[in-house]
Parts: structure tokens; sequence; C-alpha cells
């Protein structure tokens, strides 16, 4: 019991701890210029067709 | 009388600069000659025995591509104080920065494996069983981090660096005909014509030169060294003395396994080495220390580049100055990472080609999102004021970082679909 507890109090310090880095870093200090959410979001896209790529290998791996 | 008096002047000037200089080198020369790990080592040695001396021109390109992709880092660590994976998450955000510090934790633990692989592999050739590589690297390691000074431990990787360039005896054992390689090795070209095979090795050699890690690695290292900004010239010569070395010691595998075993396939470093034993002995054993050391430079390297940027965001203790008991998470971490991978190699039928081979893909997530961090908080004139990107290092450092993430992303591609480019 006690062990369960204090695992739960371990893992919800750890969460509380992320929630504050989360909270900490809220708002990008970088100025949000055209140039860089232009970049931001071709790097999104980039990673989005990779993991897509990642995926399908995958799953064509895993059907055979 | 007045010119002995010059000579004297400038002899004094000259002896205080590399006195300077050696005060602060470390992360600059440690970076680059870390990034020749045993990945790197497998990369030359097969590069050499496939195509001879025809590609080390290439390997020549790379040095400049890689100092100015890792100077960037040099100045923005002495001027914001701060580690890249913090510097990701202060100007990009929590999402942005969750996702380069994990990314960078599973590419640093798989490369940790990939190391070991190389260590346990070159020493079993001694006949070192792998436990023992796995534990003896482990303890030495901790030796390195636990004396509580950054000093120490950057002399003694330092020292590291200096048994990397055993590769430059070991290409003099093979004797190779020095004009072969000039005139083969130092004008352009593609051997063979440009197809699939030739365009995997050339990615090969750009994979292995620019990795995610050192990135990350060179700018906590420069904080945690404590430079600051008016020691930026010296930390870019740092890096400049690097990019040499790092090349050198590339051109020179290149050299012996073009000599003595080309035309052959290699598919690791250990199996050029023992090839080369064959009919070179002392240039194998060579080898195999060389791809030993690189391992454990790799290894020493990449482990503290994790914990360093965990430390950074989680705001522990995360200086190699602190002693155990003043940063405990900063310390657990570095040793979890190294044990953790040190046991994968000793699972029996672990599936290490695998993992290899994931490396690659992984990293190529990870590093075009750390490039562009990198240009982008490089131009923040808030933050870097004088020191921010000029048009110039916009241009060359842009087009380099544009042609990086475009190979590395079809050297993934391949790496995924094998057949892709044949």
């Amino acid at each position: 019991m006690n062990f369960l507890y204090a695992l739960r109090m371990t893992l919800a310090r750890q969460v509380e701890q992320v929630h504050a880095i989360n909270r900490r870093y809220a708002k990008p200090r970088l100025a949000m210029s055209s140039a860089v959410q232009w970049a931001l979001l071709v790097l999104r896209l980039y990673l989005l067709t990779l993991v897509g790529l990642l995926g399908y290998k995958f799953i064509t791996v895993v059907m055979q | 009388m007045s010119w002995i008096a010059r000579l004297y002047y400038r002899l004094q000037r000259w002896f205080k600069a590399v006195r300077l200089y050696l005060v602060l080198a470390g992360p600059g020369v440690v970076v680059m000659i870390a990034d020749n790990d045993a990945g790197g080592i497998t990369t030359y040695a097969a590069t050499g025995a496939k195509y001879e001396y025809y590609l080390i021109w290439f390997l020549v390109i790379l040095g400049p591509v890689a100092y100015y992709i890792q100077e960037m880092t040099v100045r923005l660590g002495a001027v914001t104080k701060r580690g890249h994976a913090e510097a990701i998450f202060d100007g990009f955000g929590p999402f942005w920065g969750w996702f380069s510090l994990l990314d960078l934790l599973l590419v640093d633990w798989l490369t940790l494996v990939t190391e070991f692989i190389g260590m346990t592999s070159a020493l079993a050739i001694f006949g070192v069983p792998p436990w023992l590589t796995v534990v003896g690297v482990c303890l030495l390691m901790a030796i390195m981090v636990l004396n509580g000074r950054y000093w120490t431990w950057e002399k003694l990787a330092l020292a590291f660096c200096a048994l990397n360039l055993i590769y430059i005896p070991g290409a003099f054992l093979v004797h190779p005909q020095v004009s072969d390689v000039l005139a083969h090795g130092l004008i352009p070209n593609f051997p063979g014509g440009f197809n699939g095979e030739l365009f995997f090795f050339l990615m090969a050699n750009i994979g292995t030169t620019i990795a995610p890690w050192m990135l990350f690695f060179q700018q906590s290292s420069v904080v945690d060294k404590g430079l600051k900004e008016k020691d930026i010239a010296w930390g870019k010569f740092d890096t400049l003395v690097g990019a040499f070395f790092t090349v050198l010691v590339a051109v020179f595998i290149v050299i012996v396994t073009g000599t003595v075993l080309n035309g052959q396939d290699i598919n690791d470093a250990a199996q050029a080495s023992t090839k080369l034993m064959e009919t070179h002995h002392y240039a194998g054993v060579f080898m195999a220390i060389g791809l030993f050391d690189a391992g454990l430079l790799g290894a020493i390297c990449i482990s503290l580049a994790s914990s360093w940027a965990f430390g950074e965001v989680f705001g522990w203790a995360h200086s190699l100055n602190n002693k155990i008991r003043e940063a405990p998470l900063f310390y657990v971490s570095y040793f979890f990472a190294l044990i953790t991978a040190g046991l994968v190699v000793l699972i029996p039928r672990a599936p290490l080609v695998l993992i290899t081979l994931f490396v690659q893909v992984v990293a190529v997530t990870l590093l075009p999102a750390a490039l562009v961090f990198l240009i982008l908080l490089l131009n923040d004139k808030d933050t870097m004021g004088d020191r921010t990107n000029s048009l110039w290092d916009n241009i060359v450092n842009g087009s380099i970082v544009a042609i990086i993430i475009a190979l590395s992303t079809l050297y993934g591609v391949s790496t995924l679909f094998p057949t892709l480019f044949n």
C-alpha cells in the first residue's frame, strides 16, 4: 500500500513538473513573424510525411 | 637588437595565444572528433573498400560544412548561456520543445547502443568478452564524470580524441601510393557514374558528419565550460581545428581500406579490422583500437548530451562541476542511459542490425527540426545582438541546412525503402 502511494505521489509530482514546464514556456519568446510561422508549418508537414512513411513501412512489415 | 626584441615580443604573444587556446579548447575538438564514432568509422571503412580513394574529395568538402553548422552552436551557447534544448523550449514553446527533447532522448539512446556494438565488436577481436567491455566502459565513464570537474572530464576526453589519430600511422603501415591518393582522391568525380549505390554512400557520409546530438552537445558543453561572448572567436577556432581533424581521420581510414580492401564489401569496421589483420597485422590492430576509441568517444558525448538537455529543461543541477549529491538526477539519467544501452548489446539475438538502421531513420526526424531551430534562433536579434547571423551567414548556413535536410531525408527514406533508388 505504502509503495503504491509513494509511486502515485512520485508520478503526480512528475506530471506537475511537466505542467510547470509547459506553463513556463507557454508563450514562445521568438517573435512569430510570417517567415518563422512558414518555417514551422513546413517542418510540421515534413514530420507528418516522415511519420506517415514510417507508419506505412511498419504496417507493410507487420502484414508480411 | 631591435629585430631580436621584436621577435621576442612576437613569440611571447604567440605563446600567450597558444596558452589561451589550450585553456579554451575542448567543446569544438571533442564534438568534432567524437563525430567519427563507431558508425562513422564503419561508413568510412566501407567507403574506402568500395570506392578506393575516389570519394576523398567529398569528405574534404564535409569539413567546412560541419564547421559552419557547429560554429552556430558556439555563438548561441556563449550568448544565451543556455543549452540547445532549453533554447528550443524558450524560443518555440512546449510543443517543439517536447518533440525535440523526446526525439533527442530516443536517438541518443539508440546511437549509444550502436557505440556499444562498435566497442564490443572491436575488443572481441582481442578476445575480450562483450560483458567485460560493457562493464569496463561503464566504470571508465563513471570515473570520468564522478570527479566533479568539467575541466578533468574534458582533458580526459581530449586524450581519447588524440588516440583517434591512430588511423594516421595505420595508413602509413599499408604503404599507399601518395600519387594515386592525390590523383584519384582530390579531383571531384563519381566513380562508376552517379547511381543509387553511390548516392547511398554519399548520404551515409553526410549522415555521419552532421548528427543531431552534436548540436545539443556542443551548445551545452560551451555553457558548462563557461565560455563568454569574448571567447567566441576561440570557440570557433576550436571548432575549426576539430573539423580539420575529423576530416583528416576520415580520409586516413579511407586510405587504409582503399589500399588494402579495395573492391570488397565491408559491413562493419570490426570486419574491416579482421580482414586487414590477415595481410597487415598492425594496421588491423590500429583499426580495431581506433574503432573502440571512436565508440567510447561517441558514448562519452552522447550520454552527456541527453543528460544536459534534461537537466536544462527540468531545472535540475546539470553541470559536470557538480558532485553527485549536488546533481543526483543529472547523474542518474546519465548512468541510466549508459547502462541500459550497454545491456541491450548483451541480450542474446538482440536485433542489433535493425537498431543500427533505425538510428538513421529517427535521426532524420530530429536533424531538420534542430537545424531549422538553430537558424531561426541565430536570427533573433533581441537575443543574439551583434552575434546575429549576417546575410552571408544565412546564405551559407541556409544553403547547407537545405542540402543536408534534403539528402538526410533521402537517406532516411532509402533506409526504409532500400530498393527505391536502384
